[in-house]
């Protein structure tokens, strides 16, 4: 059984239709990535999926249970995490208690301060925060507030892991080192989504490219049979191209 | 039959009031996004204008009205416009609650410095005596010219609104304001029209009312905030169903005037506190709202360390020391209540400064741990009053919290602004009730002794040791609500506060952290009330009204929210500036309403409030020891000076201020030197610098712009506006300037291995 499955999703904006019966699966140890021109519902489906927008129908589904109708509250505890396209970090807070903040969440009643301290510590090294540990969120240059979120996201310990261009702002070093961190995250059992415009590293990471345009799903398949699609190819580059 | 039909009329006339106010309320907020909550005041300002006009000075009606609502309220919306409102565009929403409010009070004070209450200033209607008859019922003049009022309204703004130019711009904002501005209009013109509007309608308003009630500042200010339930009917939005809401309103008024029974003194109450019950009440059924995403607030407060917590709490209690062993018995009574009004402000801490959350009820919840002190504590002072006045607060606060954890900013404001009128017009002057075996008592119909607290076999009985208790707790209570924000629930409720919907999507349980807030803010304000009583000895629903309690909640956001030097702030300023100005002046006296208001109204320049400036000024002193030191043995041989009784209070204040002053001054021009010149000076100020280095290691940069350079950069590096100029550049010097602009420290890095 997928970890993650959606299926026909429909959500209309007033008159725009941002998705149109989308249906995705992501498993549990890939990478899935989501891929699309502007606008083409990529967001709106994260949205969705963490429940911050209703659907006009379709389901949610996480380890076949069903959570269409749940609180986006209580999807974080079913085990759904993602970070923002849109930076929603915590600037009032210093890098290390944005971190604590999830992971203090996922630890509920238990007393056992150290490990929730000692992991937080693990995954700012992991992610290279280390050092700003103590800066205000929203002191850092973009590229290291989006390492933040992820950061954020992963201390909630997910199943599920939505990342909304997490690459965006960062150089190709970084972007490198990112799609290591992402193989490992998986690894772990984790279900990963990836909204990203870097080719490169959506191509290089993911198991399964989806690629979505107008709120439907054009294709799916592994990355290169996606690069081959004709669907795709028409979507990103035009009907009339040269052949 | 006829006794229904005279409250329909009646109904109907304060309906058409309520319309004309609230639709001017209406467009001012969807124009600007200010809800003005001195709407009503400036009502209140153009029925006092119009009386000084009319009969006072003798005009003749039509010319007094005309100047009233065709010039002056027309300019004094607009002066608002240009020179208030203007700056608050970007401004948070507390930010612009508190400068509305401060305009609420100021002109609450304004009034009544021009016009002192307590004369009599009869005010006749229009026109008055002429009647007709509709059916069975009379129907004066005045009520006549109030239904052509409101429908005058109504169409007129129908046509502004769909038939001119500009009217379309102002529905335009509403519907998509970056839109508007992107296509060219001028939304700035739009403002001051609306406002000027709003005013005129406000004055219209005010004008017709006044003579129905007695022309007196707030209660005619507060009447009006019944015509903001009818606004929230129609949703801040639609003017139509803001009549609707009138309607309604205004009728529900009327007949419970006209069929609840006269000699219940329990529904006598009800009747005053209903508008307030029903805007509760249509908050409540509002359809619920997103969660909240990114908030950029332009607030920074710093984490307080646990030394500087103790160190506050530790300079709080001895300042209260030092002020019971040196005042006179009538000087403890009037400061003594800094602490207390401390206490209180302090309770609004971690509601407003942590979790960005509003309410305007907190003194209501300190006059529910007063009245659970005076009873429960009866005449022995018991320590169970004190305990009880905090779980009872807490419990009520929890209460109020639960319908209201849907609604955030204005509804908020709005929702406990209307608890607390439900509470000082209507439960605060119940009779006592019994419930079953329980004989609830409030405040006997008047006023109520509360005895002193007696813990420990000890009584805090004369005002020297209730001083003593009231600092002692506001400096546990301060080092409480500190560690509060060091720890778990103050990570999450700033959290909250930053992004709602992040915390949803990790699993955060907002409301159970908002109720968490809620029940802690009542409590800290129940123990603060209580405390207060005792020193009081005697309480009346006065002493606990939505008016005495709005000065609290602007003077802890001007003070700064965010800290518990923010609520010592807002206790000083209302319990220990104002008081000792009016001692110096009878003038001042006549003016202490409006100096919060005048500090409210600032507060758009400085967000994050003066408490944050304190700690920025006095931070090197902390770090300075032997300037501590001195400032500190100065300041003992001046408090040994008074007690021997060397010198009177005044010099010994003044010596006190001047001792502080010259220390800040001196640890800053040291810190600057030190930081300045670099190593070559930091030898021969050896003995601070080391302990210059701890302090700045463990004390988080306070100022607006994080990692403070001196903080973070090693010796070498000088002070920011030193750079390049005592030394050359280095590759540290650039990359710490690097980290205060904000800019990616891997394209320096990135650059330098280019290079």
């Amino acid at each position: 059984m997928a970890r993650l499955t959606v299926e026909h999703l429909v959500v209309r904006f007033g008159g725009c239709q941002a998705l149109d019966d989308a249906s995705i699966v992501a498993e549990a140890g890939h990478v899935t990535g989501l891929i699309g021109p502007n606008g083409a519902g990529k967001t709106t489906l994260f949205n969705v999926i963490s429940g911050l927008v209703t659907p006009k129908s379709g389901r949610v589904v996480v380890d076949g249970r069903d959570i269409t109708h749940l609180s986006p509250t209580k999807r974080g505890r079913a085990g759904v995490a993602r970070t923002f396209q849109r930076l929603e970090l915590f600037g009032m807070l210093s890098v290390r208690e944005n971190l604590l903040v999830a992971a203090e969440t996922q630890q509920r009643w238990a007393r056992a301060g150290d490990d929730v301290a000692a992991r937080v510590e693990g995954l700012l090294e992991r992610l290279g925060l280390a050092d700003v540990a103590g800066e205000l969120a929203t002191s850092l240059p973009t590229g290291l507030c989006r390492r933040v979120e992820v950061g954020r996201a992963l201390a909630a310990k997910p199943r599920v892991l939505l990342l909304d261009e997490p690459a965006a702002g960062q150089d190709d070093a970084e972007t490198r080192s990112f799609a290591t961190l992402l193989r490992q995250v998986a690894a772990d059992d984790v279900a990963v989504v990836l909204v990203e415009h870097d080719v490169r590293l959506v191509m290089g990471s993911c198991d399964v490219v989806n690629v979505l345009d107008g709120g439907r799903v054009l294709a799916c398949g592994t990355p290169d049979e996606v690069q081959h699609d004709d669907a795709v190819l028409s979507a990103y580059l035009g009907a009339g191209r040269p052949a | 039959m006829d006794k229904f039909l005279t409250f329909t009329v009646i109904g109907l006339s304060t309906s058409a009031i309520y319309a004309v106010i609230s639709s001017g309320l209406v467009l001012t907020y969807t124009t600007t996004g200010v809800f003005n909550f001195a709407h009503g005041a400036q009502g209140m300002i153009a029925a006092f204008a119009y009386w000084q006009l009319r009969f006072a000075w003798g005009w003749p009606a039509p010319l007094a009205l005309a100047t009233v609502l065709l010039v002056l309220a027309p300019l004094f919306g607009a002066l608002l416009e240009r020179v208030i409102m203007r700056g608050l565009a970007d401004a948070s929403e507390a930010v612009r609650l508190v400068v509305s409010i401060s305009l609420l009070v100021g002109l609450i004070g304004l009034a009544q410095v021009i016009w002192p209450p307590g004369e009599s200033r009869p005010m006749s209607t229009f026109f008055a005596g002429r009647q007709i008859r509709v059916w069975s019922t009379a129907v004066t003049a005045h009520q006549l010219i109030t239904f052509a009022c409101a429908l005058a309204v109504a169409v007129g703004l129908r046509l502004l609104l769909h038939r001119t130019r500009i009217g379309v711009s102002m529905r335009a904002i509403v519907d998509d304001r970056p839109l508007l501005l992107l296509n060219g209009a001028r939304t700035d013109r739009v403002a001051l029209l609306s406002w000027a509007i709003g005013a005129s309608l406000a004055a219209l308003g005010g004008i017709l009312i006044a003579p129905a009630i007695a022309l007196d500042a707030p209660s005619l200010s507060l009447l009006i905030v019944n015509a903001y339930a009818a606004a929230i009917f129609g949703r801040l939005r639609s003017i139509p169903l803001t009549f609707v809401g009138a309607i309604v309103i205004g009728l529900t008024e009327a007949y419970l005037f006209g069929y609840l029974p006269t000699g219940n003194t329990a529904l006598a109450g009800l009747r005053l506190a209903a508008p307030a019950i029903l805007l509760f009440v249509v908050l409540l059924v509002l359809p619920n709202r997103r969660l909240r995403t990114g908030v950029r607030s332009r607030e920074r407060f710093p984490c307080p360390t646990r030394a500087g917590a103790l160190l506050f709490s530790g300079s709080v209690f001895v300042a209260g020391i030092v002020m019971a062993t040196t005042m006179s018995r009538p000087d403890l009574v009037t400061y003594g209540k800094v602490f207390s009004f401390g206490i209180i402000a302090l309770s609004l801490v971690p509601l407003v400064g942590y979790a960005g959350q509003i309410s305007l009820c907190q003194l209501s919840f300190a006059g529910i741990g007063a009245v659970v002190m005076a009873h429960v504590g009866g005449a022995s002072g018991s320590p169970l009053g004190l305990v009880l006045a905090a779980v009872v607060a807490a419990a009520v606060g929890a209460l109020v919290a639960l319908p209201a954890l849907r609604l955030s900013g204005i509804y908020l404001a709005l929702a406990t602004a209307a608890f607390a009128v439900a509470l000082d017009r209507w439960v605060f002057n119940l009779p006592a009730v019994r419930i079953g075996p329980l004989r609830l008592r409030l405040f006997d119909l008047g006023s109520v002794d509360v005895a002193p607290l007696r813990l420990f076999g000890y009584r805090f009985d004369s005002p020297r040791a209730q001083m003593l208790l009231a600092a002692g707790a506001f400096a546990l209570l301060a080092l409480g609500v500190s560690a509060v924000r060091r720890g778990r629930l103050g990570r999450r409720l700033l959290a909250m506060r930053d992004s709602e919907a992040a915390c949803a999507t990790f699993g955060m349980d907002l409301v159970r952290t908002r109720l968490a807030v809620f029940t802690l803010s009542a409590a800290i304000a129940g123990v603060g009330g209580a405390i207060y009583a005792t020193q009081l000895s005697s309480i009346t629903p006065g002493n606990f009204d939505l008016v005495s309690g709005l000065p609290i909640f602007m003077l802890v956001v001007v003070g700064g929210a965010g800290m518990v030097g923010g609520a010592l702030f807002a206790g000083i300023g209302l319990q220990g500036l104002l008081p000792a100005l009016a001692r110096l002046s009878s003038l001042l006296a006549r003016w202490q309403t409006i100096a919060p208001a005048l500090a409210g109204l600032g507060l758009g320049r400085n967000p994050s409030g003066a408490a944050s400036d304190v700690t920025v000024a006095l931070a090197p002193l902390r770090r300075d020891a032997p300037v501590l030191g001195a400032m500190l043995a100065a300041m003992g041989l001046l408090w040994a000076g008074r007690l021997a009784g060397a010198f009177g209070g005044w010099p010994f204040l003044a010596g006190l201020v001047v001792a502080l002053a010259v220390a800040a001054a001196v640890a800053q021009h040291r810190a600057g030197a030190v930081g300045a010149v670099g190593a070559v000076d930091a030898v021969d100020a050896a003995g601070p610098a080391p302990a210059a280095a701890a302090a700045t290691a463990t004390v988080p940069a306070p100022a607006p712009v994080p990692a403070a350079p001196p903080a973070t950069a090693a010796p070498p590096v000088p002070a920011l506006e030193w750079m390049g100029i005592t030394q050359p550049w280095t590759a540290d010097a650039v990359a710490a300037l690097d980290r205060v602009l904000g800019l990616p420290e891997e394209g320096v890095r990135g650059g330098a291995a280019h290079g």
